[in-house]
């Protein structure tokens, strides 16, 4: 099973300049939890002090933003791509 | 002074001579960076902004006054030093008196700040694309894009072209057949995208990430932004350098009201006004009205939204300015409202009908809201109201209400139109 993450430049350069990731877990939380464990210092941009995604960031699941899908508790399955961007964009 | 004549469009070197543009700073945690096209802290992701020096040299009300009439004048206040080379003729739109529309909304007096007439493009969008295109000029980069419900799309098409700069623009597939054509024909590359606007604003922070290029609401959003605080100054100015006690301006991604709380303040700080800041309102479309609901829920996060109104301009559903618009709402003792598609259809022709001004969907949905806000108390018998009017009814046609379109055909008799002038 592989779920692929993309991560923004801003934070790719945490994950050893890797734009892309491959990821397992049956929920988005795991595969967070996943990347965390790999690159400790992406870990406190993905999730904040309670766990919680940053007003700043929104998770899309394929196309879907995560907050219409149940947050970092969605399923996912083999071939999801989840695309963290900075939601500071926009208007 | 007589507005700058300039030549359009500028050779590559002429440009990138002009500007520094200043160092940013996070709105969030603070970390500062230099001069950079990129808008996200990277610390916390939050949104940076420009710094400016707080014991730079002001010009005072007489100074600014001498000075040609466009949003340069304000300069000092805007985030680059040097001499800007591109748009200088942008800004200073007509604040017009409307007494009519007053005595409908039942204040004391109301005035409209007419974007409708901005100039090249017809919206207020020339204000913030202006400062993001000299921005472009000074990091050296070529081609400029966007992510637009259409008013941004025609006026970065504009602007581009009179710098000689390449432009996409990404639009959602569903836009208005009048925004598509008042991008296309600038010779932009316009980009159609299934989906909402939020769904075309994702793929333009991966655009920016992966391009390179200046998408100026994303990557320069931090000094794209900083154009819209001259509406405010021009507001200031117009009344004779003083404040209203209440303005009402549409909340699309909520960046223009939360310039405009800064903008204000900005002046008050630099004692060129006194009163104390207006009670500022919001106004977004039913179909549409996260930040509406933050404020009347009163704390906690931006719930995002799928947006479904004829309001396209206002329509996005998450924006990344929504919980600072309701912070500067609630901050200044004012409210939001948000209004049905009849009722913005409504607010358009009442606009028309009392001020002679035309705008489009975003400028009904704000007559609309302030009519509701007045019945229901929260605009008072004794303001002075500024509406901002943002953009120019001739690009959304379709939404004025059906029955202003039942237009009588005769022959070419004159007992024809006595008889309609008998029924009036």
């Amino acid at each position: 099973m592989s779920i692929t993450l993309q991560l923004p430049n801003v934070l790719a350069r945490l994950a050893n300049g890797q734009p892309r990731l491959s990821v397992d877990g049956a929920t988005l939380g795991d595969v967070i939890d996943q990347v965390s464990g790999r690159f400790p210092e992406l870990a406190p941009r993905l999730r904040d002090t309670t766990g919680e995604p940053y007003p700043f960031v929104t998770f899309y699941l394929n196309d879907d933003d995560i907050r219409f899908q149940g947050g970092f508790a969605a399923q996912v399955k083999d071939g999801d791509v989840v695309t963290v961007v900075p939601a500071v964009a926009g208007g | 002074m007589p507005l700058p004549v300039t030549s359009y469009p500028l050779p590559a070197a002429t440009r990138r001579a002009a500007l520094q543009p200043h160092g940013l700073a996070c709105r969030a945690c603070g970390a500062e960076f230099p001069a950079q096209p990129s808008a996200i802290c990277e610390s916390c992701l939050g949104p940076l902004e420009p710094r400016y020096d707080p014991r730079r040299a002001l010009p005072s009300a007489q100074e600014i006054r001498a000075r040609p009439a466009t949003l340069w004048r304000y300069r000092e206040w805007l985030p680059f030093r040097g001499e800007p080379k591109l748009s200088l003729d942008s800004g200073f739109t007509p604040l017009v008196e409307a007494p009519a529309l007053a005595r409908a909304l039942g204040v004391a007096r109301a005035w409209v700040k007419n974007d409708s007439v901005s100039h090249p493009s017809l919206s207020f969008k020339d204000r913030v694309v202006t400062v993001a295109l000299n921005a472009a000029a000074a990091f050296g980069l070529d081609t400029v894009a966007c992510a637009s419900t259409g008013n941004l799309a025609n006026a970065v098409a504009a602007h581009a072209a009179r710098a000689g700069l390449t432009a996409w623009v990404f639009v959602p597939e569903d836009l208005e057949p009048a925004k598509i054509a008042a991008s296309v024909v600038y010779g932009a590359r316009v980009v159609r995208v299934r989906g909402t606007y939020d769904d075309v604003n994702r793929l333009c922070s991966q655009v920016a990430d992966r391009f390179g290029w200046g998408v100026v609401n994303v990557n320069l959003r931090s000094y794209y932004g900083e154009g819209s605080k001259t509406f405010g100054f021009e507001i200031a100015e117009q009344l004779g350098w003083r404040l209203p006690s209440a303005l009402i301006a549409p909340l699309a991604g909520g960046s223009l009201l939360s310039k405009l709380a800064k903008a204000f303040g900005e002046f008050r700080d630099a004692g060129l006004v006194s009163e104390p800041l207006p009670r500022l309102f919001g106004a977004q479309a039913a179909g549409c009205a996260p930040i509406v609901e933050l404020v009347e829920r009163g704390e906690g996060p931006l719930r995002p939204v799928v947006p479904h109104t004829i309001a396209r301009s206002l329509a996005i559903g998450n924006p990344a300015d929504g919980v600072f618009a309701a912070e500067a709402i609630r901050k200044s003792g004012g409210w939001a409202a948000a209004v049905d598609d009849a009722a913005l259809s409504e607010g358009i022709a009442l606009l028309a009908r009392t001020t002679g001004i035309f705008t489009e969907t975003a400028g009904g949905v704000t007559t609309a809201a302030a009519l509701e806000l007045a019945r229901s108390g929260r605009l008072r018998p004794d303001d002075e109201l500024v509406l901002c009017i943002t953009g120019n009814g001739l690009k959304t046609p379709d939404a004025l209400p059906a029955r202003l379109l039942n237009t009588p055909v005769i022959a070419p008799r004159l007992s024809e139109v006595a008889a309609l002038a008998s029924h009036q």
